[in-house]
C-alpha cells in the first residue's frame, strides 16, 4: 500500500517565495491567485489523487516555516 | 497521519521578518532543529551581528547578546569565560559577509587562531542586505551592486575574499565547512555540518566554523529560481561546497569529504 | 594591621582586582600600563584566572562586553591611544546595563602623543561614543589608590550595571609605593541577569537596540533615572581648608596630591590656598565647589591637560567666583614652582601682599 502523506500550508506564514514548488517531484504545489493580508500570493496544496508522500522535501525548502507535514502511520486519524 | 515536519521547539513562534526566498530563516531553522536534536538549548549562548539577523534572538528561545558590527568573536571570547563559573555553557556567533569579511575580519582570524571554543556561522550572500545592496568583501567579480553599478572589477575592487580557505591557513582552528541551502539535498548536507561543528564544540575539539552560501532575493533584484542559478554559477566556482582539512583532522586522520 | 607591600601603580592595579574577585583580565600592550597586563598574566595563573593578550583594545573592549554579560568581573588596563578604540563597546555596556572595568593610565596626547604622564582623557572617558550614556570615573592620586579606586570599581560596577574607569596617569602607573592591599572580598554579588544558558527560566538578552523609537526613548529614561540615582549617592571628593581660603584650588589625580604641596609651603608665606580634590569625576561635585565658591575670592583649576575639568568647575561655579586655570600638557608635570607662581599671579599677589 503506496504511503499517504499530507501538508498543511499556513497561508498568512507564507510568503509567495516558490521555493518549495520545484522541489516536489509529483508537482502538488502552485501559487494561489489570492493573496493573504501581507499581499504575499502564498502557496497552495493540491492532492486530489493522493499522490504525497510525506518527503517533506517541500518543508525543508520553506524558509518561514508555513508548512506542517503528515504521514500516514497505518493508526487513525483523530 | 503522524507529524512528520514542523517548527523545532529551540524556535519562537514569531513569524519571521526577513524577505520572501530570503536563507537566514533556513539557517536558524536548521540551527535549531540540531539544537533540539542534541538538547543543547539550555546550554547556549547566541551572539548576533549587525545585519538583517540583528532581530535573530527574537527567533531563538536563547540567552542572547547582540555584538557590535563584527565584533561577534570578541563578544564570545568574552562570553567564554563565563565558563569559569559556567564550564557546560556553549557558545555560538551568527555573521553576514560585511560583519564578517569586512569590519570584522580581524575579530575572526584571531578568535579562530586562538582557537576559541566557540561555533561560527557565516552567511555568505554576497551583498550587503541591511543597508539595501552595497557591495561585499564577498560580491563576486562582475556582480553589480550600488557601491560597484558597473559590477565587481578586480582592478578596482579586488577579488572576493574566501572566509574557509582564509581560515585554512590557520593551524588552529577544528573544523571549518562551506555548505549551500538552495535545494533540499543541500540543505540536509548543510545541517550535517551544523551538527558536527556543534559537535565539535560540544567535544572540546576547538573553534568551528560554517560558511552557508545564501540568496539575497531582494537585493540580488531576481525571484528565487534565478537566485538559485546565480549561485550554482556564480558562486559556487569561487566559493567551493566542501569540508576543509584542518589541522586536528589530519592529526586525528580523520576523512575528509 | 595587614603588612605593606611596595610596588608599582600598574601591579598595583591588578592587586586592587584580584581583592575584588576579578578572575579576568584582557589586555593590549600599551605604554606606560604593559606592566600590568604582564603582571596579570603571572597573578591571574596563581589564583586559577585567566589574563588575555588580544589583537586590538577594540578586541579587548568587546570582550570586555561578553564577559560582563556573562557575569565574570573582568577588566583592562590601557592608556589614551587604546582607550580611544574601547568607546563602542563602553557604549553598548552602558546601554545594555553590563557592568565593567577599564583603567586608563593616561599618557601624553592627543593622538599618538608621547608615553609620558598626562591627564588629558578625561572628556574622552565622559563618553567618547554616540547617545546619552554615562560613566563612573575615579580619579587615584596614590599606588594605594590605584589599588584602592580599582577595588571600589568592580563594587561600583556591579552595584550599577555600569561601565567604571579609573584614570590614572603615566607617573602613578610606573611609579613604586608603600601600599596596604584591600581586604580580599569573600562574597560575589548574585547576577540572576547574566547569561548562563536559558536554563528553568526565560531567556536572558542584552541587545541595546530598539527599531521603536518609543521605546528607545523609555532605554535612554531608565538609564537616566539611574544616572540621577549615581549623581544623588556616589559622589566621592576630598576638600582641605575650604572654610575661607584665599584661592580654591581644583585639581584631580596626581596634580591634587601636587597642590597638596603647594598648599604646605605656601602655609609659610601667610598665603591660605584650599583644595577640593574631585574623586569621581563623573559624577563630579559640583555643589561642594558651588558652595566652597561664595567663600573665596578666585578660583584656580590646575590640570596636566589644556582644561578638562575646568568646564566642570565653571558650571558649578555658575559664575559666583571668577575661575581661572593653569595646565601643562604634552607629558608635562605641573610643579609645584610653577604653581605656586601661577596662584600668586591670580592673586596678584605684589610685594607679598594679597590684593584682597
Amino acid at each position: 500500500m503506496a504511503v499517504k502523506g499530507m501538508i498543511v500550508i499556513n497561508e498568512e506564514l507564507c510568503k509567495g517565495c516558490g521555493r518549495c514548488i520545484p522541489g516536489c517531484i509529483k508537482n502538488l504545489i502552485i501559487l494561489g491567485r489570492h493573496i493573504n493580508s501581507h499581499g504575499h500570493h502564498p502557496a497552495v496544496f493540491y492532492d486530489f489523487e493522493n499522490n504525497c508522500s510525506g518527503c517533506f522535501t517541500c518543508a525543508t525548502n520553506c524558509p518561514d516555516i508555513a508548512i506542517e507535514v503528515f504521514k500516514d502511520d497505518g493508526k487513525e486519524e483523530e | 497521519m503522524k507529524k512528520v515536519f514542523s517548527r523545532p521547539k529551540s524556535l519562537t513562534k514569531i513569524p519571521f521578518h526577513y524577505c520572501a526566498g530570503c536563507d537566514h530563516p533556513i539557517a536558524h531553522r536548521l540551527i535549531a532543529e540540531i539544537i533540539d536534536e542534541l538538547e543543547i538549548r539550555e546550554r547556549l549562548i547566541a551572539v548576533w551581528p549587525i545585519g538583517c539577523s540583528v532581530m535573530g534572538d527574537k527567533y531563538f528561545d536563547l540567552d542572547s547578546i547582540l555584538a557590535s558590527h563584527g565584533k561577534a568573536p570578541a563578544v564570545a571570547t568574552g562570553v567564554a569565560l563565563g565558563r569559569l563559573t559556567n564550564p557546560d555553557v556553549l557558545i555560538f556567533t551568527y555573521q553576514g559577509d560585511g560583519d564578517m569579511v569586512s569590519i570584522g575580519l580581524g575579530e575572526i582570524i584571531h578568535a579562530a587562531n586562538r582557537g576559541e571554543l566557540f561555533t561560527a556561522f557565516f552567511i555568505n550572500n554576497a551583498i550587503y542586505a541591511m543597508t539595501s545592496g552595497q557591495m561585499a568583501p564577498t560580491t563576486v567579480v562582475g556582480q553589480k551592486t550600488k557601491t560597484c553599478p558597473l559590477g565587481r572589477d578586480p582592478k578596482v575592487h579586488g577579488y572576493p575574499i574566501r572566509m574557509c580557505e582564509l581560515l585554512q591557513t590557520l593551524l588552529t582552528p577544528a573544523y571549518i565547512a562551506r555548505v549551500a541551502l538552495f535545494d533540499a539535498k543541500h540543505i540536509n548536507k548543510a545541517k550535517k555540518a551544523i551538527r558536527k561543528a556543534f559537535q565539535f564544540q560540544m567535544d572540546g575539539k576547538g573553534f568551528s566554523f560554517v560558511e552557508i552560501i545564501s540568496a539575497c532575493p531582494t537585493n540580488w533584484k531576481a525571484k528565487y529560481p534565478e537566485c538559485r542559478e546565480f549561485i550554482k554559477e556564480k558562486m559556487l566556482p569561487v566559493f567551493p561546497l566542501k569540508e576543509f582539512k584542518t589541522f586536528q583532522i589530519d592529526n586525528e586522520g580523520e576523512k575528509n569529504v | 594591621m595587614k603588612k605593606p607591600v611596595f610596588m608599582k601603580g600598574n601591579e598595583a592595579v591588578i592587586e586592587g582586582a584580584i581583592a575584588a574577585g576579578c578572575k579576568a583580565v584582557l589586555g593590549y600592550p600599551i605604554t606606560p600600563s604593559t606592566e600590568g597586563l604582564e603582571y596579570a598574566v603571572k597573578r591571574m595563573r596563581q589564583i586559577g584566572g585567566i589574563a588575555k593578550q588580544m589583537e586590538s583594545e577594540a578586541a579587548v573592549s568587546h570582550a570586555l562586553y561578553g564577559a560582563g554579560a556573562v557575569g565574570i568581573r573582568a577588566m583592562t588596563i590601557t592608556s589614551g591611544p587604546g582607550f580611544n578604540w574601547m568607546h563602542d563597546a563602553v557604549d553598548y555596556m552602558a546601554t545594555s546595563e553590563v557592568p565593567t572595568n577599564i583603567i586608563d593610565i593616561m599618557r601624553g596626547g592627543p593622538a599618538l602623543g608621547n608615553i609620558a604622564p598626562s591627564q588629558s582623557d578625561v572628556r574622552s572617558a565622559k563618553g567618547g561614543a554616540n547617545g546619552d550614556y554615562r560613566t563612573i570615573i575615579l580619579a587615584p592620586s596614590s599606588v594605594q589608590n590605584l589599588a584602592d579606586f580599582t577595588f571600589l570599581a568592580f563594587e561600583l560596577a556591579d552595584k550599577w550595571r555600569n561601565p567604571v574607569f579609573v584614570l590614572g596617569d603615566g607617573m602613578l602607573g610606573q611609579m613604586k609605593e608603600t601600599l596596604i592591599l584591600p581586604e580580599p572580598i569573600t562574597e560575589l554579588p548574585e547576577k540572576p541577569w547574566r547569561l548562563s544558558g536559558a536554563k528553568n527560566r526565560p531567556p536572558n538578552k542584552f541587545i541595546p537596540f530598539d527599531l521603536n523609537p518609543a521605546g528607545l526613548e523609555a532605554i535612554n529614561k531608565k538609564l537616566d533615572r539611574k544616572y540621577n540615582q549615581i549623581k544623588e549617592t556616589e559622589i566621592r571628593y576630598e576638600a582641605i581648608n575650604i572654610k575661607k581660603p584665599d584661592i580654591l584650588v581644583v585639581a584631580f589625580g596626581l596634580v591634587a596630591r601636587i597642590i597638596k604641596s603647594v598648599i604646605k609651603e605656601a602655609e609659610k608665606e601667610n598665603l591660605s590656598i584650599g583644595l577640593i580634590r574631585p574623586i569621581t569625576l563623573w559624577p563630579f561635585p559640583d555643589e561642594v565647589i558651588n558652595q566652597a565658591a561664595e567663600r573665596t575670592n578666585k578660583i584656580l583649576v590646575v590640570e596636566m591637560n589644556m582644561g578638562q575639568i575646568v568646564d566642570d568647575v565653571r558650571l558649578a561655579v555658575n559664575g559666583k567666583t571668577p575661575v581661572k586655570f593653569y595646565g601643562r600638557a604634552g607629558g608635562l608635570i605641573t610643579t609645584t614652582e610653577e604653581i605656586t607662581e601661577k596662584i600668586k599671579e591670580v592673586l596678584n599677589i605684589v610685594k607679598g601682599e594679597v590684593q584682597r
